[in-house]
């Protein structure tokens, strides 16, 4: 919920003022006012130091395996414990796989759930509609997890796999994504949990953006003469265009982090398949997974080399959001 | 009705005073150890009993066989426990000795619709050809060979096994490292292995899980699983050519014909036991301590509360689905800490 707390507080922020302090004010007032800067200062510089610590403790951890295999450490597609050879391949391909997978199942319900809800919905809908949505952030991910592994999971093998395997897995490009057996498990189940997990994340921004776009702009519109649908594509899409964005990249960042649900559905194979009907791995499952039992160095610096992996994956991701959040800001007080 | 909760408060306090001096005055020795998973249902147990029995308390943190053997490398316990044994030459020179304490079994478990538990029968090689990919269904002529009168599906075989590092998983593995050259040599044996097929589940349970919802899926799991979840088992052909069925008189078989008395510091791993009753995948959890620790009190102290829970440990050992160690086994223990810790 931090990242939802701080877009909207970025969006917000606007550039400090000097406040002149008035030559009556008592001493003891401007000690608190220092002690206080000190004190919320220290705090925010605190999470930057252990932000930075922790990437640094990473890379020094995973230093090892980036010395042992060098480049192969992503390109090769091996992990064993017995021959201590290890590489990155399957759970950054994993990871990166289910997470598209969920956004692209995400994006277009969250866009659709936020468009509702702000502008169709009947005014008595909105709020209970609205918090069913937060209520669906707030359930722990192993709970999750648990349902798709024993509900979501027999579902997807005795229905959905099938057809898929059999109307898709035939066709020539894409029919390779949709081969093999109808397990309910792997790639695309995990995704599909992903985007379940992430749709109230982007639609809780997406609904904030849509509520902010400046009524005088749409009531401008309805009275030219335009439809509902003409205010939503011309007026209230354009104007948060970028929001939206910086909405669905936090969400990415999310679903490439999610660990429990994910392990419960992924099947958690070491294998390169690029079919999504088969078990893979993802970065944070294969970490939970072997963490406690990686009985030789090479192998706990391994896996410490994925979490940094992953770190810069979503470091790299929560930048990009971060800039074009920015350019929205920049946008909207140029307007 | 007030004053009757007032006073009831007043009683549990004092109670709870007493039991707090009673603690503190009892509590004269504390032994730690921490290591494998799947002795602590069965150490706590034990240590609870053998607490209110003598006052010692056995604090067991359950870490995995990796981090136990860490751990007692770094003395900050007084045991550790791991289901792989410590090589004999690794224990001279670390000073540390190892007994066996309690055993299990690892079954192969199948989702067969159908099929009644207990009917299958799988042989070394053929487990280890299935585990490789080599066999991929389950009316493979080589299984259907061994399973006279049984309807075996025609379809695909999904194998299942461990994702985390396990002792489970080193039993198995090793099994099939015995009994298949190919498996030896292309995957190997240790608590996680590269595998050839097949999914991974987190934990016995979560092996357990895959193969309940995985139609005609085949994995392996801790006996007490099977026995517990009423899967579907299957029979697994031992050494002398038998089909046996996992239970304790075929794990403590197993056991008692381990060629133990050939194994210094008890460096053995008793699968593929050559017993005509023995259960081929008998696995055993091993405490590791140190020969002369820095702290002899404790661990004597430890020593007693092993020696209790070999003697006389069994019946709780029983009702939680694990298997005692037999009689001889427990005598070659007694004569081994004599000989060897302080």
């Amino acid at each position: 919920m931090g990242d939802l707390i701080d877009i909207s507080a970025a969006a917000a922020a606007s550039p400090p003022r000097r406040v002149r302090t008035p030559r009556t004010r008592r001493l003891s007032d401007r000690t608190a006012d220092r002690l206080f800067l000190g004190l919320t200062g220290g705090a925010a510089y605190l999470v930057l130091i252990v932000l930075v610590g922790a990437a640094l403790s990473m890379a020094w951890g995973g230093r090892l395996a980036f010395k042992t295999f060098g480049w192969s450490f992503f390109t090769s597609t091996q992990w064993d414990a017995v021959a201590h050879q290890f590489s990155a391949l399957v759970p950054v391909w994993g990871t990166i796989v289910t997470s598209l997978i969920a956004i692209v199942i995400a994006v277009p319900v969250s866009l659709g759930i936020g468009i509702f809800l702000t502008e169709l919905a009947p005014p008595w809908l909105r709020q209970p509609v609205g918090t069913a949505i937060e209520l669906l952030a707030a359930i722990p991910s192993i709970v999750y997890g648990m349902w798709g592994l024993f509900v979501f999971v027999p579902f997807m093998a005795a229905h959905i796999q099938p057809w898929l395997i059999d109307h898709l897995g035939t066709m020539p490009v894409i029919g390779p994504l949709f081969e093999g057996a109808p397990i309910g498990l792997g790639m695309l189940t995990a995704g599909i949990i992903l985007a379940i997990m992430i749709i109230p994340f982007i639609t809780a921004v997406m609904r904030d953006v849509f509520l902010a776009t400046p009524s005088v702009l749409k009531e401008s519109a309805y009275a030219l003469g335009a439809t509902r649908w003409e205010v939503i594509k011309d007026i209230v899409l354009p104007n948060s265009r970028n929001a939206v964005v910086g909405a669905i990249f936090l969400g990415l960042g999310r679903a490439l982090g999610e660990t429990m649900a994910v392990t419960f559905v992924l099947g958690n194979a070491h294998e390169f398949k690029w079919s999504l009907m088969e078990p893979g791995n993802s970065i944070a499952a294969a970490i939970a997974n072997e963490f406690t039992e990686a009985d030789s160095d090479i192998y706990l610096s391994s896996l410490i080399a994925l979490g940094f992996i992953l770190f810069v994956l979503t470091f790299v991701i929560l930048a990009l959001a971060r800039l074009l959040l920015r350019a929205t800001r920049r946008a909207g007080s140029e307007a | 009705m007030k004053r009757m909760t007032h006073r009831l408060r007043l009683t549990v306090l004092g109670l709870a005073l007493g039991a707090g001096l009673m603690g503190t005055a009892q509590a004269a020795t504390e032994v730690t150890g921490a290591g494998s998973t799947f002795v602590y249902p069965i150490l706590s147990k034990w240590s609870s009993d053998y607490s209110q029995k003598t006052g010692t308390k056995v604090n067991y943190q359950s870490i995995g066989s990796g981090g136990g053997i860490a751990q007692i490398k770094a003395a900050t316990v007084d045991f550790g426990a791991s289901d792989m044994p410590m090589k004999a030459a690794d224990l001279h020179a670390l000073g540390m000795g190892q007994f066996p304490s309690v055993i299990g079994g690892v079954v192969p478990v199948a989702n067969l619709p159908g099929i009644a538990p207990g009917t299958l029968k799988f042989t070394g090689p053929v487990l280890a050809n299935i585990f490789l990919g080599k066999i991929t269904r389950w009316n493979d002529p080589a299984l259907v060979a061994i399973n006279p009168g049984v309807k075996l599906p025609d379809s695909r075989i999904t194998v299942v096994h461990r994702s985390d590092g396990s002792g489970t998983t080193f039993n198995w593995v090793n099994y099939l490292s015995k009994v298949s050259p190919e498996w030896k040599s292309k995957v190997g044996e240790g608590t996680s292995v590269s595998w050839p097929t097949g999914l991974g589940g987190k934990g016995n349970e979560g092996v357990a899980a895959y193969v309940k919802q995985v139609p005609y899926s085949l994995g392996y799991v801790e006996y007490a699983y099977v026995k517990q979840s009423k899967m579907n088992y299957g029979l697994v052909q031992n050494k002398a050519g038998k089909f046996v069925e996992p239970n304790a008189e075929s794990f403590q078989a197993a056991a008692a014909t381990a060629d133990w008395s050939h194994a210094e510091d008890f460096d053995l791993v008793m699968t593929d036991a050559p017993g005509e009753k023995a259960y081929p995948v008998t696995a055993t959890t091993f405490i590791i301590m140190y020969k002369q620790p820095k702290d002899a009190a404790r661990s004597k102290a430890a020593r007693e509360f092993f020696r209790w829970s070999l003697e006389s440990g069994q019946s709780q050992a029983n009702a939680l689905d694990y298997v005692p160690l037999p009689a001889d086994l427990v005598k070659q223990i007694e004569a081994y800490w004599g000989a060897n810790f302080k």
